[in-house]
């Protein structure tokens, strides 16, 4: 399987990004140069920034003091840069504190400025509409959602192996009934079911919880798929005669099921699974940008989108929108990969 | 039962529901064993032959229960001395019976799981049964692939790294692993080379001399089990038509499609000849079997009466049973005169 996948170009580049981008989720923190969360009235809406490389023949990245001044006329914030007031832009440079997967309590970041904080002279994306750095936000969002899709599509792995295997082995009345509540899962029509639901989610609600109730909720459909797909290898798998010399020194169903019958079906998983993950991480951001989802002081990239909502805020601030190239480059890469994945598990499919 | 039978099947039955073509509503029935009756003494091998979807392997799974028979009873001699009926035993009561009745299959491809190693695989009944301790595992995994011929250090490798022959083996080791009293062999050597053949079958052999296994062997071919058989039982479109001591078919059976299978075998000597007479046509349909004896339309020996009225299972003579209605009247010529 491995050296069919390996064949298939763009998936190899899919997949590519794809660890890319999970690392830049373990190392968000990391790579988040400016605290996410602090607000700055100062720097409302500053434009992206350029990092001039040289100074003077040498080379010292630097950037140059903002200076905010309103149009008279039109009375929009407007940023200038002070060229005469260099601030070095250094890399490792401390920063706010952070604890390195969760663990490791440290404040260095991959760069900051020397001389002034960081948080009120760096912004290569520019700022939002309260003064954070959307750069920043960006990498600590694009974590939220990854971790979302990934923590999403582990519960419907779970529901949909352990309902998949049951319903093909045992078949029957237990069939039917899987098979049927299955239907009426995939007969309602998403958006609206996934807006019923994250509705529902009371607004007193911590972070943590809206969160974990929002994964639920994307994965609550998630699972039909997995368990239609497993149910047919599953069903395929019950006339094998290994399974029936399973069964014939007396091993029980759930054995023969996790030794014998789930393993033959692994790479079907995996292929389901990276399909997946992309439509979980696009319905949170759908959610979460039409308000339902996850909602400020969370980060995902479905609430930095939000944020982008209005056309005039686009049309004025066009940087607001950026958020939206990582979402399309994530899904896409993952459907590419889970595509070649699914093409190297099942060649004649 | 008498004290030297294991298995004694009496009247086993097994019906499955055919949806007609276009008609989906009116289920039809398919006989695929029609009242199949036999006994398999202890130490000793019943060969269990006949055309291809005649109903052996519906026959031996409804016996070890890989299905439910739809009527007849399974009566199985245990450890413990008792007799109980298989067929009417379920799932938890068939359980602590597992062990003694074991399966060698036809296919050495899929009867073993590509993914788990051939300890893994011969340890499998051992550790269903509760063997937790990984040495004596080893250890037993090292002597059942010893007994069949095996090298012990290649219990670490994975099932495509054997020839038909070598997985063959495996498979019979792993049927061994319980000490079973009954192996049953469906079409055991049926996929292996001539030579191969052999040798499976001699250490079927030589295995049943050295732990008095009893075999209920399937085959298509009657020249197969001819040296290793004790009994044989012919089967026809999902019934038995003759069942009788090896030697005794051979040299001279009784109903005309036995006589037809074993002028099919052929012979090594080119200067025995032998009328040729097989049955000519196909085997009939076990959905829709013509009336009266089942064969009558391929016998030469049909009378009137044949296609009307069916005839019974019937003891012609001591430990000869056979279904036909000219048994007595007919001289039929086996290969060994
Ligand atoms: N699960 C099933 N459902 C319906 N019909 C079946 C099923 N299994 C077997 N049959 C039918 O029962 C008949 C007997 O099949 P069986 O496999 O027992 O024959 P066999 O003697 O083992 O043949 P072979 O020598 O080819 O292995 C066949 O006509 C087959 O089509
Ligand atoms: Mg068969």
């Amino acid at each position: 399987m491995r050296r069919r996948f390996v064949k298939h170009r763009l998936a190899v580049c899919g997949g590519l990004v794809v660890v890319a981008f999970y690392l830049a989720a373990a190392f968000a923190d990391f790579l988040a140069y400016s605290d996410p969360g602090k607000l700055d009235a100062q720097r409302i809406l500053v434009p992206p920034q350029r990092v001039s490389l040289w100074s003077a023949g040498r080379f010292s990245p630097h950037v140059y003091r903002l200076v905010r001044t309103r149009n008279p006329e039109t009375l929009v914030l407007d940023y200038s840069a002070d060229r005469s007031v260099e601030i070095p832009v250094v890399l490792f440079a401390h920063g706010y504190p952070y604890r390195l997967f969760g663990l490791f309590p440290t404040d260095i970041h991959w760069i900051g400025t020397r001389g002034e904080p960081t948080e009120s002279s760096l912004f290569l994306l520019g700022s939002d509409a309260l003064g954070r750095d959307l750069f920043s936000r960006l990498v600590v969002g694009t974590r939220t959602s990854l971790t979302i899709g990934l923590v999403g599509v582990c519960i419907s792995l779970v529901l949909g192996v352990i309902l998949g295997a049951v319903s093909g082995f045992y078949g029957g009345i237990v069939d039917l009934v899987i098979q049927r509540v299955i239907e009426m899962l995939r007969a309602i029509p998403t958006l609206p079911l996934w807006l019923g639901l994250a509705a529902a989610i009371p607004p007193t609600w911590s972070v943590t919880s809206v969160y974990f109730t929002i994964t639920l909720i994307v994965s609550f459909v998630g699972w039909t798929e997995l368990a239609r797909e497993l149910r047919g290898r599953i069903m395929s798998l019950r006339h094998e005669d290994f399974v029936l010399a399973a069964e014939l020194c007396g091993a029980r169903p759930r054995r023969i099921m996790f030794v014998h019958m789930i393993p033959a079906c692994t790479s079907h998983i995996i292929a389901t699974a990276t399909l997946a993950l992309p439509t979980m991480i696009s319905s949170e951001t759908a959610l979460s940008f039409l308000g339902l989802g996850l909602r400020s002081p969370a980060i995902s990239l479905g609430v930095l989108l939000n944020g982008a909502q209005n056309i005039q805020a686009v049309a004025l601030y066009p940087w607001l929108i950026s958020p939206a190239l990582p979402t399309a480059v994530i899904v896409l890469a993952f459907n590419l990969m889970g595509d070649g994945l699914r093409d190297a598990a099942d060649p004649y499919a | 039962m008498p004290a030297d039978v294991i298995l004694r099947v009496r009247g086993l039955t097994k019906h499955f529901g055919v949806a007609r073509d276009g008609e989906a509503a009116s289920a039809d029935i398919l006989r695929a064993v029609d009242d199949v009756s036999f006994s398999v003494r202890r130490a000793k091998t019943l060969a269990l032959v006949g055309e291809s979807g005649c109903g052996k392997t519906t026959a031996v799974r409804c016996i070890v229960r890989a299905m439910p028979p739809t009527s007849g009873n399974v009566w199985f001699r245990t450890t413990a001395g008792g007799v109980v009926d298989l067929a009417a035993l379920n799932e938890a009561g068939l359980r602590p019976l597992r062990a003694e009745i074991q399966m060698v299959f036809q296919d050495p491809y899929s009867s073993l799981n590509p993914r788990l190693s051939v300890l893994d695989i011969i340890a499998e009944p051992l550790v269903v049964s509760g063997v937790r301790n990984r040495t004596v595992i080893r250890d037993r995994v090292a002597n059942l692939l010893e007994l069949v011929g095996l090298r012990p250090d290649h219990m670490a490798r994975y099932p495509n790294a054997f020839s038909g022959g070598e997985r063959q083996r495996i498979g019979i080791a792993r049927a061994l692993a319980l000490h079973p009293r009954l192996v049953i062999a469906d079409e055991a050597v049926s996929a292996l080379d001539v030579s191969v053949r052999a040798q499976i079958l001699n250490l079927l052999l030589e295995l049943q001399d050295r732990y008095h296994i009893s075999y209920l062997l399937v085959s298509h071919d009657l020249g197969i089990v001819k040296h290793i058989s004790d009994q044989v039982g012919v089967m026809y479109v999902g019934q038995m038509v003759e069942s009788a001591d090896c030697q005794a078919i051979y040299r001279r059976p009784l109903h005309p499609y036995t006589a037809a299978l074993l002028a099919a075998v052929p012979i090594p000597d080119p200067r025995r000849r032998r009328a040729a007479y097989a049955a000519p046509g196909e085997a009939a349909s076990p959905r829709n079997p013509p009336p009266g004896c089942t064969f009558h339309p391929r016998c030469q020996h049909a009378i009137p009466r044949c296609k009307l009225e069916r005839p019974q299972w019937a003891e012609l003579e001591p430990g000869r049973f056979v279904r036909c209605h000219r048994a007595h009247e007919l001289q039929l010529r086996g290969i060994e005169a």
